[in-house]
């Protein structure tokens, strides 16, 4: 008890929004882009290189008076699989969200081909999801499979 | 909607089907002037003659005039235009674009790009699919049928990528067999396997190309290219182990035809030339009857 009272003096509480939880550290500032919180004027704070037994190091944001549609925020599945949302009104968690990998996913990932269009000219990469687990992403343009190990995020 | 031909699988069978019995028609009475005053831009960033003289030979009996370049080299892609405005700008001029392009995903690019249509011929080692077209034209000209066909596929079944856009085809006829004749470094991919047997589609594997050859109704060669190979031992060992002999082909049935999407280096002996089994020549001439008919379907001009 004692301890979770600790952690949760790391990133302080929000009112009303959203908490994403369970970002992998090192991809905390790729969340930010995708979700365009960089281009927002909500309040918020975020706190990275937290423990996690489950992610070694983990990261959280807490976005005040926002909430995110499930397309939006299942945008963020490929680089924060395990990532949780909790919707907070008036300091109370009322609901409880994952995030689930997609069936098509837009200019987010690299497509791993160097022979691909999308890496020889200023293409929205596109990508129909064909495996969850383990990833496996059919690019629309040149149809080859990127798959986990060979992932890039833009 | 606009009707583009990029990948094989953009055909339902249906369509297959139509493009067959349009490529008969053109077959008996090659030149009709349904193109007649209508522009085809031909464009080829990389050079593939083959290619080209059957797409220009098919616009021309058409009676269609062609526009466009037959290499990079000649274009404004060396002044550094990106394919994004050499589309926009020829598509101004033209009723249709025909382009080849080394990088894989280009002519989808180009049709999403284009408001006329876009007939891919060839994106790099991705799809070729009136080379697939022209193929199962020759597959049921020689057999009257393309179902209960069993095809034999043999040399570089891993990069080949018309043996890939062909097994996806004929996939979707009745009850197919497909046969595999492939060394370890060039076998047929796991997805394509994947594909058969989601669909219950019986195939074989083999290493020897040896008298299994016998059950065969199709026999199709490819190529085993060098610069596939990253230890060029490796490429000595195999490049001489998968060559079709005339003699190889005396107890096989009568029907079977050995097809090649050309050009051969000697993966098939020159003694192959004169059996009656050979259509390699005729297949390529179908070529130009099988592209007159997408074009034909393309522009809904049938």
């Amino acid at each position: 008890m004692e301890e979770n009272i600790k952690k949760k003096l790391k990133v302080s509480a929000i009112k009303n929004g959203t908490v994403i939880d369970h970002i992998p550290a090192r991809n905390l500032f790729k969340v930010i882009t995708i979700l365009g919180l960089d281009k927002i004027e909500n309040q918020i704070t975020f706190g990275t290189n937290l423990e996690s037994e489950k992610l070694g190091s983990k990261a959280i944001i807490k976005v005040s008076d926002k909430c995110f549609e499930d397309d939006e925020i299942n945008k963020i599945a490929l680089i924060a699989p395990h990532a949780k949302l909790n919707i907070i009104r008036d300091y109370a968690v009322t609901e409880k969200k994952v995030v689930e990998i997609p069936s098509h996913v837009e200019g987010i990932a690299r497509c791993f081909n160097p022979k691909c269009i999308t890496n020889n000219e200023l293409i929205t990469t596109k990508f129909s999801v064909v495996s969850k687990a383990p990833l496996a992403l059919k690019c629309h343009y040149c149809e080859k499979i990127t798959d986990q190990e060979h992932l890039h995020i833009l | 909607m606009k009707k583009d031909l990029i990948s094989i699988t953009d055909y339902t069978k249906e369509e297959y089907l139509r493009i067959m019995e349009l490529a008969a028609g053109f077959e008996k009475e090659p030149n009709q002037d349904l193109l007649k005053g209508k522009v085809v831009a031909s464009l080829f960033f990389e050079p593939s003659t083959r290619t080209r003289l059957s797409f220009e030979t098919a616009i021309s009996r058409l009676g269609g005039r062609i526009i466009g370049f037959a290499d990079a080299g000649s274009s404004s892609v060396t002044k550094g235009e990106t394919l994004h405005d050499t589309i926009r700008m020829v598509s101004n001029y033209a009723d249709l674009i025909v382009m080849r392009h080394p990088l894989e995903g280009a002519a989808r690019y180009a049709s999403e790009v284009s408001p006329v249509p876009v007939i891919n011929a060839g994106d790099g080692a991705n799809q070729h699919p009136t080379q697939t077209l022209l193929d199962m034209y020759s597959i049921l000209k020689t057999q009257g049928t393309l179902d209960n066909l069993n095809i034999f596929m043999v040399g570089d079944l891993k990069y080949g990528r018309t043996v890939h856009s062909l097994l996806m085809a004929m996939s979707e006829f009745e009850n197919p067999i497909f046969n595999f004749i492939a060394p370890d470094e060039l076998l047929m991919p796991e997805e394509y396997k994947i594909h058969l047997r989601e669909r219950g589609i019986r195939y074989f594997e083999h290493r020897e190309f040896t008298d299994i050859i016998s059950a065969a109704d199709i026999i199709y060669m490819t190529r085993v290219q060098k610069e596939r190979f990253s230890d060029p031992i490796e490429y000595e060992k195999v490049k001489n182990v998968y060559i079709l002999r005339e003699k190889m082909l005396r107890n096989t049935k009568p029907n079977v035809r050995v097809l090649h999407p050309l050009p051969r280096v000697n993966e098939i002996h020159t003694d192959v030339d004169r059996s009656d089994k050979a259509y390699y020549f005729e297949q390529a001439l179908n070529g130009v009857f099988t592209r007159e008919a997408i074009i034909a379907h393309t522009l809904n001009l049938k």
